[in-house]
C-alpha cells in the first residue's frame, strides 16, 4: 500500500498548489468585492473602509493566504463576503444538491450506456448499429446549452415539469411522500440533460472497447469450447474490455461536481455551479478558492479511484508493479 | 475401421472486401480413425488452418462452406443447427488454436478458465465442478497444477500456457481434438514436451487427433498418417512412415529436400544451397484448368497444365494427387 | 585478419522497480565474449531466456550493457562518444522475427526502403529511387511490388523487404534475431540460400540467433551455445554438433526435431 500512500501525498501537494494558485488568480484580477459597494452613493465611504479593514482585504498576500489556510483547518474554509457566512457549510449544502443530480445522471448513464454499447458492438456495422451511430453523433453535436433550454422551452410549452428550482415553494408543508416527489419532479429535467450529453461518448467508448475484445482470439477460442454467448458477453468480453471504461468512469468521477454547471445555471438548480458563478461576477473570494479546491478534490479522487479499481481489476498491472 | 470423423469434398472460400470469392480449400477429403494422430503438414496459403476452423464452423465473417460434408456421430455438422454446435464444441470436438498467449483470457486465472468450459457443457455442483477442474489440470501438470490454476496466463511460461489450452481441450472427454499449429511458437526443448504430453493424452484417453503443423519434423515418430495439404487439396495422404520416408507428391519430395539436417552427409563441405522450391506459396489456388503446383513443379509435364490430377492410389493407405502416378 | 566484432565481459542487468523499491533480476547478460571475422557467420543458440534476444539489442546499440566492451573495427562502443557511436550504427543492422510488425503497414514498399536512405540525407530523389529498386533486385523481389503495403506481402516477401531495409545502409554486419522463426520450412531455405548468397557477393558477416539448431549447422561456421546470460560452449560448428561437451548442447541437440530418413534414426521423445 506504499502505492497508495505516495499517491495521496501526491494528491495533497497538488490541493495546496492548487488552492494557491486560485487564490493568486483571484485576488490579481483587477476589483474586490467592495468595488460595487464603493459605488453604491447610498453607502457612506468609511463604511466601506471599515468593512475592508474587517475583512482584512488590504493586508498582504501571504498573510491572507496563511489565515485562509488557519480558517481551513479549522473547517470553515474562509468567510463569504455576499452570504454572511463562513464558507464551508455554503458550499457543503450546494455541494450536495449537485451531487444528488450528478450522481443520479452517473448511474443512469452508465446503466444505459452498457448494454447499448454491448449491443451495439455485437452488431457492428449493421443497421442497428450504425442507426445508434447516428443518434449519438446527433447528439454529440447538439450543445449541452441547447439541450438544457430545449427541455425548459419544452416544461414551459407542456405545463408537465417544473421549470426550474429544487422545490416547489410549498415544499415544507408537503408529507415526506411528497416531498420526495416533488424532488424527483423537479430533477427530471435536468438529470435528462445531462444524461442526454453523457451518453454518446459513453456508448460510443463502449461499443468501441468491447467491438475490440469481440475480435479477440480468445474470444473465438471460448466459442470453439462451446461456452454459451451471455457467459461470453459479461464473463468474457466485458472483463477484457474494461481497462479503458475504467478510466472514463474515474473520469465520470472526477467530473461529478465540474461537469453541470451550465445545466445547472440554465435550470435554477440550486447547486455549486451557480453559486461559485456568482461568486467570481462579484469577486467573493473566499468562495471561489472553496468551490475549485471542491472540484479538485472530486478530479484527484476520480482519478485515484479509477487507478485503484484498474489495479484491482486487470491482473496485469498488479504483478507489473511488483505486488505479486 | 469406420471412421471418427468424415470429411467429403470441403470446399471452402473468403469474400474479400472488392467481393471477389477467395477459394481458401478446393474439395479437401479424408477420414480421422478414431484413436489415430493425423498429422496435416501445410504451409502458408494451403488452407490449414481454414480446415481447422472449418471443421467446427468457426468461420469468420468472410468465410463460406460452398460445398462438402463433415460427418461426426450420425451427423453432418456443416448442416447442424446452432444450438447442436454449441453442445458438440469442446465437448465431443475440441479446436486449439495457434499462440497460447492470444488464446487465453488475459484477466481470468487459468483454473477458472478449464472450469468454464466444464461449466458450459455439464451441470453438477460447484464442488464437483473444483474436484474435475483439478483433476484436469493434474492431467497436463503432473506436479504443481494448483499453483498454474491461481495464475494468470501472463504469468505462465509458453509451454504452460500451451498445457493449460490442452487442459480446456480434454476437458469434458472429447474423442476428437483438432490442434492448429500448438507448438509454433515455442522453443525446440518445449515442442518435444508438448508432442510428449500429446501422445501420453492420446494413449491414456484414446483420443483422435488432428495435428496441423508446418514443420514435417514434428510428425516423425508422433503421428500415425501424414495429409499433405497444398492450394487447398490433397497433395498427398498416407502412413506416416511411408510419406515422411518417401514421399510421392514432387510438393512434398520438395518440401523435404529443402530442410536442412543438422549433420551434413559429408564433413567440411562449403556452404550448400539448400534445394529451394522456386517461386512462392500461392495464397489462395484460384481455379485454373492445370495442377495447382505446376508453377513450382520440378517434375512437370505438358498434361498438367491442362487438367488437375486425380486422386491415386498407391496401395490401400497412401494416395497421391498427381498426374505423373496416374495408370 | 582482424576480427570486425570482439565482444569483451558484457554484462546487462535490469533493475526492476517495484512498489518503490529496486528490485535486481538475475542479469539478462552475464559476461559474454566472443569474436567474429569479417565474411563470416556465428550462430548463437540456447532456449528461451538465455539471454539472446538481450545481445542482439545491445549489439546493435539500442540499449546500452551495464558492463563490458563491445569492439567494432578496434572502437569500443561502450565507451566511446555519441559521435562515434553513430558512425558506426548504420554499418551494424538487425533483422526480427516478426516480419509482420517490424514493418510499417501504412507505408508502401517504396516509402520502408527509401526511409534510411532519406535520414541519412545523402541522396537525390532520383537516386533513391535508383537504389530502391536496386535493393529489390538483390533480395529476389519483383520491381513490381513497390507501391503495394507490406500487408499484402507473403511472411517471405516481407522478411526479404526487412533485409533490403537493412541493406540499403551498406552495414557490414547484419544481426538476425530467430528472422527465420517465424516461416514456412520452404520459405526458410529461400531466405538462407539468400544470405549466403549475399555474403558471398557482398562479404556480409551474419550474427545468426536462433534456437533450430539445424538451420544454423546449415550457416554458421562458428557457433556459441548460450545458457543463462553465459555462453557454455563456443567453437567450430562442426566440432560443437559432433562432439558436443556443455549439457545445455546435448539437450539442444537432442530436442531438434528430424525427419526419419534412412541413414538417421529416429529420435526418442
Amino acid at each position: 500500500m506504499r502505492y497508495l500512500l505516495h499517491r495521496l501525498g501526491h494528491a495533497f501537494f497538488l490541493l495546496i498548489g492548487v488552492s494557491i494558485l486560485s487564490f493568486l488568480f483571484t485576488t490579481l484580477a483587477p476589483g474586490t468585492y467592495f468595488d460595487e459597494m464603493r459605488l453604491n452613493p447610498q453607502i457612506a465611504p468609511e463604511m466601506v473602509a471599515a468593512l475592508r479593514a474587517q475583512y482584512g482585504v488590504d493586508k498582504p498576500l501571504p498573510v491572507r493566504y496563511a489565515s485562509w489556510l488557519n480558517s481551513v483547518f479549522h473547517g470553515e474554509m474562509g468567510f463569504s463576503f455576499a452570504y454572511n457566512s463562513p464558507v464551508a457549510p455554503l458550499l457543503l449544502v450546494r455541494a450536495r444538491n449537485t451531487l444528488l443530480l450528478t450522481i443520479t445522471t452517473t448511474l443512469l448513464a452508465w446503466a444505459i450506456s452498457l448494454p447499448l454499447g454491448v449491443w451495439s458492438a455485437e452488431r457492428l456495422g449493421r443497421l442497428p448499429d450504425r442507426f445508434l451511430s447516428w443518434g449519438t453523433a446527433a447528439l454529440m453535436v447538439i450543445p449541452d446549452l441547447a439541450l438544457a433550454l430545449g427541455l425548459l422551452v419544452f416544461a414551459v410549452r407542456s405545463g408537465w415539469f417544473p421549470t426550474g428550482g429544487m422545490a416547489s415553494v410549498d415544499f415544507a408543508t408537503l408529507s415526506p411522500l411528497n416531498k420526495l416527489r416533488d424532488l424527483a419532479l423537479h430533477m427530471i429535467l435536468p438529470v435528462t440533460a445531462l444524461v442526454l450529453s453523457a451518453l454518446p461518448l459513453l456508448v460510443r467508448h463502449v461499443r468501441a472497447a468491447v467491438a475490440d475484445v469481440l475480435n479477440a482470439p480468445f474470444l473465438l477460442a471460448a466459442v470453439g469450447h462451446g461456452i454459451p454467448r451471455r457467459t461470453l458477453l459479461y464473463r468474457y468480453a466485458l472483463p477484457a474490455a474494461a481497462n479503458p471504461l475504467i478510466s472514463l468512469f474515474g473520469f465520470s468521477i472526477g467530473s461529478l461536481l465540474s461537469g453541470s454547471l451550465l445545466v445547472e445555471v440554465v435550470m435554477s438548480w440550486p447547486g455549486l455551479g451557480p453559486l461559485l458563478m456568482e461568486a467570481i461576477l462579484s469577486r467573493d473570494l473566499y468562495v471561489v478558492v472553496g468551490g475549485i479546491l471542491f472540484s479538485t478534490l472530486f478530479l484527484v479522487g476520480g482519478n485515484l479511484l479509477a487507478d485503484l479499481l484498474l489495479f484491482w481489476a486487470d491482473p496485469r498491472i498488479r504483478t507489473e508493479s511488483g505486488a505479486q | 475401421m469406420a471412421s471418427v470423423l468424415e470429411i467429403q469434398d470441403l470446399h471452402v472460400s473468403y469474400r474479400s472486401r472488392s467481393g471477389m470469392l477467395h477459394p481458401a480449400l478446393a474439395g479437401v477429403s479424408f477420414g480421422l480413425l478414431p484413436g489415430e494422430i493425423l498429422g496435416v503438414l501445410g504451409e502458408s496459403g494451403s488452407g490449414k488452418s481454414t480446415l481447422a476452423v472449418s471443421l467446427v464452423r468457426l468461420l469468420p465473417g468472410n468465410g463460406n462452406i460452398t460445398r462438402g460434408a463433415v460427418h461426426f456421430e450420425g451427423k453432418d455438422l456443416l448442416q447442424a443447427k446452432p444450438e447442436e454446435l454449441e453442445q458438440i464444441r469442446g465437448r465431443r470436438i475440441s479446436l486449439i488454436f495457434q499462440e497460447p498467449s492470444l488464446a487465453l483470457h488475459p484477466t481470468m486465472r487459468s483454473g477458472e478458465q478449464v472450469r468454464q468450459v466444464l461449466a458450459a457443457h455439464s451441470a453438477p455442483g460447484k464442488s464437483a465442478l473444483s474436484e474435475r477442474t483439478r483433476q484436469v489440470l493434474a492431467e497436463v501438470f503432473p506436479e504443481d497444477a494448483d499453483r498454474i490454476a491461481r495464475s494468470y496466463p501472463h504469468q505462465l511460461s509458453g509451454g504452460q500456457r500451451q498445457r493449460v489450452l490442452i487442459a480446456q481441450a480434454i476437458a469434458c472427454g472429447p474423442s476428437v481434438v483438432i490442434a492448429d499449429e500448438p507448438t509454433a511458437s515455442l522453443d525446440p526443448a518445449t515442442q518435444m514436451e508438448i508432442l510428449g504430453v500429446f501422445r501420453t493424452l492420446k494413449e491414456r484417453l484414446g483420443l483422435a487427433m488432428i495435428f496441423i503443423t508446418h514443420n514435417p519434423a514434428l510428425l516423425s515418430g508422433f503421428a500415425d498418417r501424414v495429409l499433405v495439404l497444398y492450394g487447398g487439396r490433397v497433395a498427398e495422404l498416407g502412413p506416416a512412415a511411408k510419406v515422411l520416408a518417401s514421399p510421392r507428391h514432387p510438393y512434398t519430395k520438395a518440401l523435404f529436400a529443402s530442410i536442412p539436417a543438422v549433420f551434413e552427409e559429408s564433413g567440411s563441405v562449403p556452404r550448400k544451397r539448400l534445394a529451394v522450391i522456386p517461386g512462392d506459396s500461392p495464397i489462395s489456388c484460384l481455379p485454373r484448368r492445370g495442377c495447382c503446383f505446376e508453377p513450382r513443379c520440378t517434375e512437370r509435364m505438358e498434361i498438367c497444365r491442362e487438367r488437375e490430377p486425380e486422386l491415386v492410389n498407391l496401395s490401400a493407405s497412401h494416395t497421391v494427387s498427381c498426374i505423373k502416378y496416374e495408370n | 585478419m582482424q576480427p570486425l566484432l570482439k565482444v569483451e565481459n558484457l554484462v546487462k542487468r535490469y533493475a526492476r522497480r517495484g512498489l518503490g523499491d529496486a528490485r535486481e533480476e538475475p542479469a539478462a547478460l552475464d559476461g559474454v565474449s566472443f569474436t567474429i571475422f569479417p565474411g563470416t557467420t556465428l550462430a548463437v543458440v540456447g532456449e528461451s531466456g538465455s539471454g539472446k534476444s538481450t545481445l542482439a539489442s545491445c549489439l546493435a546499440c539500442l540499449e546500452s550493457p551495464t558492463a563490458g566492451n563491445i569492439w567494432y573495427e578496434g572502437k569500443d562502443l561502450v565507451k566511446c562518444g555519441e559521435r562515434a557511436r553513430r558512425q558506426a550504427r548504420p554499418q551494424i543492422q538487425l533483422i526480427f522475427q516478426d516480419p509482420a510488425s517490424s514493418l510499417n503497414s501504412r507505408w508502401s514498399v517504396f516509402e520502408i526502403l527509401i526511409e534510411p536512405l532519406i535520414l541519412q540525407g545523402k541522396y537525390t530523389s532520383e537516386e533513391m529511387k535508383q537504389r530502391a529498386n536496386s535493393l529489390l533486385e538483390r533480395v529476389g523481389l519483383a520491381p513490381d511490388i513497390v507501391e503495394r503495403p507490406p500487408t499484402e506481402l507473403s511472411g517471405g516477401q516481407r522478411q526479404r523487404l526487412a533485409i533490403a531495409r537493412a541493406l540499403a545502409l551498406e552495414p557490414k554486419l547484419l544481426i538476425l534475431d530467430e528472422a527465420l522463426s517465424a516461416l514456412d520450412c520452404s520459405v526458410q531455405a529461400q531466405i538462407a540460400n539468400l544470405l549466403v548468397e549475399l555474403q558471398s557477393s557482398l562479404g556480409m558477416t551474419y550474427l545468426f540467433i536462433t534456437h533450430d539448431l539445424a538451420m544454423a549447422a546449415h550457416l554458421a561456421d562458428q557457433i556459441a551455445v548460450m545458457n543463462r546470460g553465459r555462453i557454455v560452449e563456443q567453437g567450430p560448428a562442426d566440432h560443437i554438433l559432433r562432439q558436443p561437451k556443455h549439457e545445455t548442447t546435448r539437450r539442444l541437440l537432442a530436442a531438434v526435431p528430424r525427419i526419419a530418413r534412412a541413414a538417421f534414426p529416429a529420435v526418442e521423445y
